[in-house]
């Protein structure tokens, strides 16, 4: 059994963090490169929308982890809220950078791709719109939590915008659903077969795992210069071989 | 193979502003990040590393000092 508190202390994360964000990269790199190669060469082009549909192996994946990211935030900020953990906070502020690239990935590809095929860069639909909310809960809960200055109630702020701004997230996902759209419906979804070419499935499969590792390896490489910032009066921080002459 | 030539790959059947608007801009911003989040983490150790020297000499000093 795993002391998973063991690993709450920033101490014990630190070094654990080191030594596992270079094996994410790695994994985000071989991702990448083998869904590069399927978006571009293995995948057939669209008898609709030409070699157009092909933003679709970067929109779609970067539209997930915004969601997933935000997810992940608002987990912590529960975890946080719950036990009293100074590592969770830390852990929503080492993502909240990388979810809003995401979300604003999001929005610039939709734009790129909506040009060509809608004749707008921008719609308020209700996918879109949301999607934007999305992209702004993520600033105001960078602006909030850095307009703080003692780094525990920051926390505990940024853990409120977390949890209440989670409510969006089903709200994208369903908004194609809920509400006439001009954004198309989903691609993918658990309960019936994709509606889409397998080897197209792939590359935007890939994709979202060269992303998914990406965030992870990110994450765990600003959660160590945020716990050097904050930590740094701990003797532990004075001992570690980073810091000797 | 989608492609018979370079300059067709680039093209992307009319729409080469927009997949490598896409593609370029996510490749860019990622690679920011990366730097960035490299630079963050450069500063905050070096900060912490000439504090560290800062208070080691003071305490030597002070050492030196008693008789």
């Amino acid at each position: 059994m795993i002391n998973w508190f063991k690993f709450a202390s920033p101490a014990s994360f630190y070094p654990l963090a080191g030594k596992l964000w270079p094996w994410f990269a790695a994994l985000a790199t071989a991702f990448c490169a083998a869904g590069l190669w399927i978006s571009f060469f293995v995948a057939p082009t669209d008898f609709q929308q030409g070699e157009g549909y092909r933003i679709i192996f970067i929109h779609v994946p970067a539209s997930w982890m915004s969601m997933f990211i935000y997810c992940v935030m608002a987990f912590w900020a529960a975890i946080g809220i719950t036990f009293n953990t100074r590592l969770s906070g830390m852990m929503s502020a080492a993502l909240a950078p990388t979810g809003a690239l995401f979300a604003f990935l999001s929005l610039w590809t939709g734009a790129l791709w909506g040009k060509p095929m809608w004749g707008a860069w921008w719609v308020w639909d209700a996918r879109l719109t949301s999607e934007l909310i999305l992209f702004f809960l993520y600033l105001g809960y960078i602006a909030l939590t850095s307009a703080i200055d003692d780094p525990r109630r920051a926390d505990k702020a940024g853990a409120i915008v977390a949890l209440v701004g989670v409510v969006n997230v089903p709200i994208i996902y369903f908004s194609v659903k809920w509400w006439n759209t001009l954004h198309q419906g989903a691609s993918v979804s658990l309960t019936k077969a994709p509606s889409m070419a397998t080897t197209m499935l792939w590359g935007m499969l890939l994709m979202a795992l060269a992303f998914w590792m990406y965030s992870i390896a990110m994450s765990l490489y600003r959660v160590r210069a945020i716990i050097l910032e904050r930590e740094h009066h701990a003797g532990w921080v004075a001992e570690l071989p980073e810091m000797q002459r | 193979m989608n492609w018979s030539s370079t300059a067709e790959f680039f093209a992307m059947g009319g729409y080469g502003l927009y997949v490598w608007g896409s593609f370029g801009i996510t490749a860019a911003a990622l690679l920011i990040e990366a730097l960035l989040a490299k630079k963050r983490f450069a500063d905050t150790r070096r900060l912490l590393r000439r504090e560290l020297a800062a208070d080691r000499e003071a305490l030597n000093e002070h050492a030196s000092r008693r008789p």
